[in-house]
């Protein structure tokens, strides 16, 4: 900015608080702010033209620095973008109202504007460099804690492992679930595995799609796969689509199925009397 | 009072989010569950087509009122590349993606009405319907 803008904005800085504070004061009702007191709405409003003029009277490298760090605070408080974009088109306005009434010549010029216009844009974007800069690393986290969870495999027996899934399953985790299905039964050594889509609240052709390829190539490692969990109205739908699940066990719940896959690896839960004798759960011993 | 939500299908996200726009709608009106997983899954069918084949489109959701009738409707519309033969299309187990061929003749058995216009080159549009019983 040139001196003679620079000064120009100085000599007239409590005016342009006051009508900005004003014009800014309009917006609270408008924006999703209700809940911030007055107190706090007040000095967050003063803080921030305090650090507009700042940067106007420091011709120094820095001269963002404070802005940034109070950009920081806000988004931390989880304060809205919205504030900041309406906050400084209004003082844009402000600025170019209170001056263009004031000094006749100079205020007048393109020259003027242009200072104006670039001191402002500069602004903003620095901004919403910082607020998007801060969505993109929130949603980045939020993609990895996503990961996380996505599939894991859980060894419940010897031989037996169970893999629950929960929630919506696209393609990316549709890919983890094949990858930790397939390591995870070489890596347990398991026999049987039991999938779980209690959790899942779609099964759509492509679900089942990626829920039969991922049993297949258990199969083809040698181990079984077991689909538990299918909630009643699932399985209507399942049916009503077609799609054909014949080929491999299903169960209702995770329970039964866990009671299959013993069977298959030729073992039992037996209850132990108080004696110390065994009962066997089932008759026939 | 009738209700329209529009949902945007510009990646994944926007099948879940249609999705769950429709399973809200079906549970207002009043369909139980087992209605509203064949809602649902219709969308979610509908939604992945456009998702697969269009790349982008959109899903309409309105509630339906016909002579005492209540019921959901559920627009599917995009501009990519059409469906060269519909007949076949609706055939069971054919596919051109390697899935399981299942989609839209599934659609048309989770649904009550099944109303498809497709051109190639100029998009498709698909309407559903499932009346509140």
């Amino acid at each position: 900015m040139n001196s003679k803008t620079r000064d120009a904005i100085l000599s007239h800085q409590t005016s342009i608080i006051d009508y900005w504070l004003e014009e800014v004061s309009k917006f609270r009702s408008e924006d999703n702010l209700q809940s911030i007191t007055n107190k706090v709405y007040e000095n967050t409003n003063r803080e921030f033209v305090d650090k507009l003029f700042l940067t106007v009277q420091n011709g120094k490298d820095d001269i963002y620095k404070d802005l940034i760090l109070y950009a920081e605070r806000l988004i931390q408080l989880g304060w809205p973008l919205n504030y900041i974009t309406r906050g400084l088109q209004a003082f844009r306005k402000v600025t170019v109202e209170t001056l263009s009434k004031a000094e006749e010549n100079y205020s007048k010029s393109i020259e003027f504007f242009q200072e104006i216009e670039n001191w402002i844009d500069e602004i903003v974007n620095i901004l919403v460099n910082e607020y998007s800069g801060s969505w993109e690393n929130t949603v980045f986290l939020q993609k990895m804690a996503l990961k996380e969870l996505s599939a894991p495999l859980i060894p419940v027996f010897e031989k037996i492992s169970v893999m629950p899934l929960i929630g919506t399953i696209d393609t990316e985790r549709a890919k983890l679930i094949m990858e930790n299905l397939l390591e995870g039964v070489i890596e347990h050594r398991a026999e049987v595995v039991l999938i779980d889509i209690t959790g899942v609240p779609v099964v759509d052709t492509m679900v089942a799609h990626h829920i039969i390829q991922a049993s297949e190539a258990v199969r083809l490692v040698g181990a079984k796969c077991i689909l538990v969990g299918i909630r009643p109205e699932i399985a209507q739908t399942i049916v009503n689509l077609g799609i054909d699940l014949g080929r491999f066990p299903t169960k209702s719940t995770l329970k039964k199925g866990i009671e299959t896959a013993l069977q298959l690896t030729k073992r039992e839960i037996i209850e132990i009397s108080e004696q110390g004798g065994i009962t066997y759960e089932n008759s026939n011993p | 009072m009738q209700v329209q939500t529009h949902v945007d299908i510009n990646s994944e996200w926007g099948i879940v989010a249609a999705r769950q726009a429709g399973r809200k709608l079906a549970r207002e009106i009043g369909f139980g569950s087992v209605d509203q997983a064949r809602i649902t899954t219709a969308i979610s069918e509908l939604a992945r087509n456009i998702y697969l084949y269009a790349n982008k489109g959109q899903i309409h959701i309105e509630e339906l009122t016909d002579s005492g009738r209540r019921g959901i409707k559920i627009l599917a519309i995009d501009d990519g590349p059409g469906i060269k033969d519909v007949r076949r299309v609706m055939e069971d187990g054919f596919t051109t993606s390697g899935g399981l061929g299942a989609g839209l003749p599934g659609v048309k058995r989770l649904m009550d009405d099944f109303k498809i216009d497709s051109e190639v080159n100029s998009g498709t549009k698909i309407t559903v319907i499932k009346w509140l019983r």
